[in-house]
């Protein structure tokens, strides 16, 4: 077990390492000179000059990349080029806070609320409960986020007033208010998840019960209820804790168009105008922590299914 | 204890919804199983022996249905009970041994645990009461170290393992009645062997009486006190089973009895078969079920439906029988052909050879450059190892060995399936390469296969006459018009005994044994000098084995081939077979004629092959000989003698150490063992000193 853990652990850096090579080649494709995009349309040549010293823009290209990755490395995420230059680390990682917030809010509605649908679609093959389920779903994924945030907003921010309709947490919020505006976030966040999960579950639970220690299980006595949740769920679950992992991924850096209907401070957020304003370090940073928790989450989702399931070898 | 029956089935139907229709499956049925009574109950595939015996259990498909008809345990009908009644039953009192021990045990958990499971909910023992009766039960069933393989899980066990843990389930309640559906089916012949013996023991241990269902009559000879014949959702007879055996009163009972090859008879017969498949579902006849395949039907059978009778015969033995025939058949009036007939004379095998193998190595898994690097010690799998084989002009060689002995990477490497390591292969006279994509065109035609499982080896989208045209297009090298090709499509068809229709069916619309033919007939395609038949009747049902077998034989009369033919039925084996090669973890230990290996002297391992063989008849006792545990890993293969982990007639440390030589025991039949061919002809008549106690062992 220990060594599986390090090896993925080891394969995981890589990961990170093989990102990292590739975000960085692609800052460097991007159109402009970036001294000028910082000192604006007007700099004097020699102040050009000397801010691309300052920040090594001289440099050969993999020098620079060295470098860039050493100041990851070591926590010197160096500094965005917007006004008044603010370093990016407290930034990012502030964002991520909130990115890690709404994600564990919207999993916490939608997958227990999937399992359960999933559960009972598969449970009920092809019955009536089962096609609702499948309809309901669908129908709900193939909505585009901000026409389900913007009725949200309407109807149960403005109308309704039972949430607020921004999320823009201030900083002396208690967590209290925090959830309370977070909550159509993640609805909003929830339907784009809920059918992929109810699908994955639904056909891990039709696969289980048609095996044949399902029907060991009955003939030893056991009440349906247990035959259920002891023995079928626990293998049914399996390809659906894959799909939660990928999920929580997009939940980090994906939710651009559910972070900007409700002015949401996450890092999709903070990606989109780091590329609008093509701020490269503070572009580079939020897609490498990005990347990590995509690639953290496979991890943790990798290790759990090994766990749960005794037929991989753990070598 | 008085003579209530354990369980009655009584005038009992199922139906089964397909395509919106109700489908008779079980048609009046009636079976009776008394206490201490281990009943068999066999039939095709399809016949509805798994229906009838769940049923039993009161346990039914989500599309079945229960028409009509009682269940009686212990004289309670079943069948109204709610399904929590029976949860109070099921586990405790009936208990099921199910076919694919692997598939019925949940994957997720410890061996331990699943059979606790079972006391703790019945016997209301606590967790670790529980455990510790687990491990006691697997003690029962014969596992060495218990306790290590309590905390397995089910995948890490071998496949009789896997078994012995279904049934040490099964038994930790110590319920009245267990019903086993094939529980050996899926295993080799000396596992099965000993499986069995611990049934026997057990069953009779816990006074419990048993349903055992099983299309090998052998089998249920061996293990049965009464047996009931199934065909078509009916039951066609009910007889003890020495009666069964010895005056069988049903013609279908007679046919299938007649159709079994034995290892006693003469290469020179052709089996009895049953003509035509068993009726699916929707098309069973209004009349006797068996009418259209029985070769004494009147025309009465096909308009009226024989009774179930309950009858004393003329020698005063209680049966159930449903035939309209068999007074005549019971005082001898009516009599069924069932002797072997003589099979089409074919030429002698010729003098020249048509393959010829020399020192065949192949070796699986070879460590990488990772595992070198990491010096991981992983061993490579040695499967077939300095092998050399010859096969002589219009002969058949049989090859056994159990699984995993290497029969099948051994006709890979031939075919050219496989690459192997080293060696030299030469077919009629010519070298051959080990490559398959260096050999010629030539070369490829003159060799075909036959696999074992014929849905795999047909493309399910392309007709029967498709296929074979593409074969045909593919190896024949002469040039062909399209008509021709069209020709030799009919002929291969009616070679195989098809109609024509059959070009235009897809593979789904085939029967199993349809299907092999098919098969065989691709093969065939362009006069092949040698055919290699891996298990080709293993997947198959008793009628359609013989069939095929009749098949194979009739061709190699009228097509002069050869065979390479794979089996783990050893009855199969010498029904074809003019020599044979007997194969253990990928080396041939004895090669002989047919008759030379099946008599004294064998080599041990042959010896407890075909000891382990149940034969038909009740009355001959099967051999005695009991091999432990499993073939062990290709990965660790043992020293000296290969077998010496498991050789009954081990004579000592030098088994372990060297390598056994090849001696001679006349007439080009060869043994490799350490007894000289004296002492094993003395000690093989005799009878063998007490067995080594079977024990399953550990595999990791
Ligand atoms: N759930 C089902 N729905 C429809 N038909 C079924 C169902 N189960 C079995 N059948 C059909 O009922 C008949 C009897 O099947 P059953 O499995 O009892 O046969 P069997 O004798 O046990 O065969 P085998 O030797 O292949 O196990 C077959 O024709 C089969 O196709
Ligand atoms: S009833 Fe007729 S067809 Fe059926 S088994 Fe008897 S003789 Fe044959
Ligand atoms: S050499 Fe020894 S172990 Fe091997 S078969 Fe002969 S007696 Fe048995
Ligand atoms: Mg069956």
């Amino acid at each position: 077990m220990a060594r599986y853990l390090l090896r993925r652990i080891v394969l995981l850096l890589i990961t990170l390492l093989i990102t990292s090579v590739v975000i960085f080649a692609l800052t460097q494709l991007l159109p402009g000179d970036v001294a000028r995009l910082i000192l604006g349309r007007e700099a004097q040549p020699q102040a050009l000059e000397d801010l691309r010293l300052e920040l090594g823009l001289n440099d050969p290209i993999p020098m620079q990349y060295v470098n860039w990755l050493s100041g990851f490395v070591t926590g010197d995420w160096g500094t965005s080029f917007t006004s008044g230059n603010p370093p990016i680390r407290p930034l990012v990682l502030e964002r991520v806070g909130n990115s890690l917030l709404l994600a564990f809010y919207a999993l916490a509605i939608s997958i227990p609320l999937a399992i359960f649908l999933g559960v009972l679609a598969g449970l009920n093959e092809n019955k009536w409960i089962d096609n609702v389920i499948s309809v309901v779903s669908l129908s709900v994924v193939g909505l585009p986020e901000f026409v389900t945030g913007l009725v949200l907003i309407n109807v149960f921010a403005l109308g309704l007033g039972w949430f607020p309709a921004s999320a823009t947490a201030p900083a002396d919020a208690t967590f209290g208010e925090m959830l309370s505006q977070l909550t159509l976030p993640a609805i909003t966040a929830t339907f784009v998840l809920l059918a992929y999960v109810v699908r994955m579950t639904r056909a891990g639970m039709i696969d289980e019960l048609k095996k044949p220690y399902v029907r060991t299980v009955t003939l030893k006595g056991l009440p349906r209820r247990q035959v259920i949740v002891k023995h079928v769920l626990r293998n049914a679950l399996l390809p659906t804790i894959t799909v939660i992992a990928i999920s929580f991924g997009w939940l980090i850096g994906g939710l651009i168009v559910i972070e900007n209907v409700f002015s949401y401070p996450g890092l999709g957020r903070l990606l989109t105008a780091a590329v609008e304003r093509k701020d490269i370090p503070l572009l580079q940073a939020s897609v490498m922590v990005i990347v990590f928790f995509f690639a953290l989450a496979n991890l943790i989702a990798d290790l759990l299914y090994a766990l749960l399931n005794p037929r991989i070898r753990l070598e | 204890m008085n003579d209530q029956p354990i369980i009655e089935a009584v005038d009992l139907c199922i139906d089964y919804r397909l395509n919106k229709r109700w489908l008779n499956a079980i048609q009046s049925v009636s079976l009776t199983i008394n206490p201490l009574e281990i009943h068999g109950l066999v039939g095709e595939s399809g016949s509805g022996k798994s229906t009838l015996a769940l049923a039993l259990m009161r346990y039914l498909a989500p599309n079945a249905r229960i028409p009509q008809g009682r269940i009686l345990f212990e004289g309670e009908d079943l069948i109204p009970k709610t399904t929590a009644e029976m949860r109070e039953i099921w586990g405790s009192q009936i208990n099921l041994v199910p076919q694919d021990a692997l598939a019925s045990l949940n994957p997720a958990y410890r061996i331990g645990e699943q059979i606790a499971e079972i006391t703790r909910l019945h016997k209301g023992l606590s967790k670790p009461e529980a455990w510790d009766r687990a491990v006691e039960m697997l003690r029962r069933v014969r596992i060495a170290d218990p306790e290590a393989v309590a905390r397995r899980h089910p995948h890490q066990l071998s496949g009789g393992m896997q078994q012995r843990v279904t049934i040490a389930m099964a038994l930790s309640t110590q319920p009245r009645l267990l019903i086993l559906d094939e529980p050996t089916t899926s295993l080799d012949v000396t596992t099965e062997a000993v499986i069995l013996d611990l049934f026997r023991d057990l069953i009779r241990d816990n006074e419990a009486a048993a349903l055992y269902v099983s299309h090998d009559l052998g089998v249920v000879a061996q293990l049965c006190d009464r047996v009931t014949v199934m065909y078509g959702g009916e039951v066609m007879a009910s007889t003890p089973v020495i009666e069964m055996y010895q005056r069988p009163l049903h013609p279908y009972t007679i046919s299938l009895l007649a159709s079994l090859p034995r290892p006693t008879e003469g290469a020179e017969t052709r089996l009895p078969t049953i003509d035509g498949v068993a009726p699916s579902l929707a098309e069973r006849p209004h009349g006797c079920v068996f009418a259209p395949r029985c070769p004494v039907a009147l025309d009465k059978c096909f308009d009226e439906k024989p009774p179930l009778e309950h009858i004393r015969d003329s020698a005063g033995t209680s049966r159930l029988i449903k035939c309209h025939r068999w007074r005549e058949i019971d005082d001898g009036t009516l009599a069924i052909a069932t002797t072997p007939v003589q099979a089409e004379a074919s030429a002698p095998p010729g003098q020249h050879y048509v393959l010829k193998a020399r020192d065949l190595d192949i070796t699986f898994e070879k460590p990488k450059l990772w595992d070198r690097i990491t010096r991981k010690q992983k061993k490579a799998v040695h499967a077939v190892d300095d092998v050399s084989l010859s096969i002589r002009a219009r002969s058949t060689l049989g090859l056994v060995g159990e699984s995993g002995s290497g029969k099948t990477s051994l006709a890979r490497i031939i075919v050219g399936l496989y690459t192997a390591d080293d060696g030299e292969i030469e077919l009629l006279d010519l070298p051959l390469s080990l490559d398959l994509h260096e050999r010629s065109r030539e070369a490829l035609s003159e060799l075909q296969m036959v696999f074992q499982n014929p849905n795999d080896a047909l493309n399910p989208y392309r007709t029967v006459g498709n296929a074979l045209a593409r074969t045909i297009n593919r190896l024949v090298t002469t040039d062909m018009s399209q008509a021709a090709i069209q020709r030799r499509v009919y002929e291969l068809l009616n070679l195989v005994r098809l109609t024509p229709q059959y070009a235009t069916r897809y593979p789904a619309e085939l029967s199993g044994g349809e299907k092999q033919r098919v098969a065989i007939a691709r093969a065939f395609a362009a006069n092949p000098a040698l055919v290699i038949a891996d298990e080709p009747t293993s997947a198959l049902d008793v009628s359609v084995q013989s069939v095929i077998l009749n098949l194979l034989k009739d061709l190699r009369a009228q097509e002069g081939a050869s065979y390479l033919f794979i089996s783990h039925n050893l009855s199969a084996v010498s029904y074809l077979a003019d020599w044979i090669i007997v194969m253990y973890l990928g080396h041939i230990v004895e090669e002989g004629t047919q008759e030379q290996v099946y008599n004294v002297p064998s080599h041990p391992y042959t010896e407890a092959l075909l000891s382990a063989i149940p034969n038909p008849d009740p009355t001959v006792e099967q051999g005695e000989i009991r091999l432990d545990g499993e073939v062990p890993s290709a990965r660790r293969i043992p020293s000296g003698c290969r077998f010496h982990t498991r050789c009954p007639r081990k004579i000592g440390a030098i088994c372990e150490d060297e390598t056994p030589p090849w001696r001679d025991a006349g007439d080009e039949h060869f043994i490799r063992c350490h007894i000289p061919i004296e002492e094993l002809i003395a000690l093989q008549q005799t009878k063998p000193d007490a067995q080594p106690q079977p024990v399953a062992q550990a595999e990791d």
